[in-house]
């Protein structure tokens, strides 16, 4: 007779999860509309009136990534009051990190002492930090981690061609960090999240990284967008998903202190907002103007930057979306830390 | 029912109106959306939303860069109603 199979006990659940702290990292060189247009063919008028940016933020030569997360992810912690040894899971969703290993949150894990932390990357282009606080949500709640630390990082400014008139001249970059851990209830709420990989051709890069290889004169890939097509799926289709995020969380859009999209560009966002119907007194992320598109970083930037400014407060909710290449998105509504 | 080209031309005139603050009356079948009216290329897929929404059809982006003039627009939703 087979004795009875061992019964397996189930890791500790938690009720919520929460932000406990946010952090956020830009690029030291200011680069001005001036600095972008001759190539382009443009001006500082139209840039500004197109896309409501005036400056973004470059790195240094020899800042990466990790370099941007480190920054990033040491203020969140600081801001949650919390080491790195006290981490169980590090993410870092990005696009430019240009090693396709390790991955850069193996690689951040170490230098802010998570290690023996778990680690790994996200790619979900700039909707990868809205997805990856999905996840360190669902890790927190499910008890497969007690504190994670997400952080959406870019070094966008080497995925540019100053010729490109689509998005390279949008392009700046940063990080933005947050540390997700338990709570009583829901800090988080749940993530709307999709797909749609038809749409893939909206937004690429101008070839795979193996034609390089094949044909060493074919050049650095770049970044490039069909402008009209991407501004009518976000501003128009992105809308709804905010709307069912708000929905999911049980809230509508007169108990939100705050709204946070991708920082993709200011007409999008002006257009979400009408949309949305949102009241003029809730806060609107608006870090585009100053630090320009950071894919990833941009929904934490924003973030940390409406509360530096005290345009928002602790305890405050927050509706934020990601949204970009794939076609993908994700939204949800969070309790600020 | 199908919308007749009058008032397809009196609905796009009211979304343009809305769009750009122009006047309804300055909506006239000859102007051109970018050199006469002014329209960028991201106001004309705001434009062209709210048409679809309006006059129940689809117009696919890569149609857009066709209508040039405020008549193209008018035309074209008018026989893509069917």
């Amino acid at each position: 007779m087979t004795p009875p199979r061992a019964a397996l006990r189930l890791a500790e659940t938690s009720a919520g999860s929460r932000i406990l702290g946010i952090g956020g990292v830009r690029g030291d060189i200011v680069v001005t509309n001036d600095d972008v247009a001759g190539p382009i063919d443009s001006s500082d008028e139209w840039i500004v009136q197109r896309t409501g940016i005036r400056t973004r933020r470059y790195a240094a030569p020899g800042v990466g990534v990790v370099e941007l997360a480190e920054g990033a992810a040491r203020a969140a912690l600081d801001h949650a009051g919390l080491e790195g040894s006290d981490l169980d899971a590090v993410i870092v969703a990005t696009t430019t990190h240009w090693e396709q290993t390790p991955s850069a949150a193996a690689l951040l894990a170490h230098r802010i002492g998570a290690t023996p932390a778990s680690a790994f990357d996200v790619s979900a282009a700039c909707a990868g930090y809205t997805y990856a606080v999905a996840q360190a949500d669902a890790l927190v709640r499910a008890g497969v981690a007690r504190h994670v630390l997400v952080v959406g990082s870019e070094k966008m400014s080497e995925f540019v061609d100053p010729t490109d008139r689509s998005i390279s001249f949008l392009l700046g970059d940063g990080a933005g960090a947050v540390v997700v851990g338990p709570a009583p209830d829901a800090g988080i709420g749940p993530v709307v999240w999709g797909s749609d990989g038809g749409k893939a051709p909206a937004i690429t890069q101008t070839h795979p990284w193996n034609a390089l290889r094949d044909d060493p004169s074919a050049g650095w890939p770049t970044l490039r967008q069909d402008g009209q097509t991407v501004f009518k799926w976000a501003a128009f289709q992105m809308a709804p998903v905010a709307e069912k995020a708000l929905a999911a969380a049980g809230v509508g859009a007169h108990d939100i202190q705050a709204f946070v999209p991708h920082q993709a560009n200011m007409r999008i966002i002006d257009q979400m907002i009408k949309q949305l119907g949102l009241p003029p007194e809730v806060a609107i992320g608006r870090d585009i103007a100053e630090t320009g598109n950071t894919s990833s970083a941009s929904i934490p930037l924003a973030t940390e930057r409406l509360l530096r400014e005290g345009a928002v407060t602790s305890g405050d909710l927050a509706l934020q979306i990601g949204f970009g290449a794939g076609l993908v998105y994700a939204a949800q509504v969070v309790v600020l830390p | 029912m199908a919308a007749t080209e009058q008032e397809v031309l009196a609905g796009l005139a009211e979304i343009v109106s809305e769009e750009t603050g122009l006047p309804t009356d300055a909506v006239l079948p000859e102007k051109s959306f970018t050199d006469d009216l002014d329209i960028d290329s991201l106001s004309m897929m705001t434009i062209v939303t709210h048409a679809e929404d309006k006059f129940d059809v689809r117009i696919p982006d890569d149609d857009v860069k066709n209508l040039t003039t405020v008549g193209d627009a008018v035309s074209y939703i008018t026989k893509a109603q069917g």
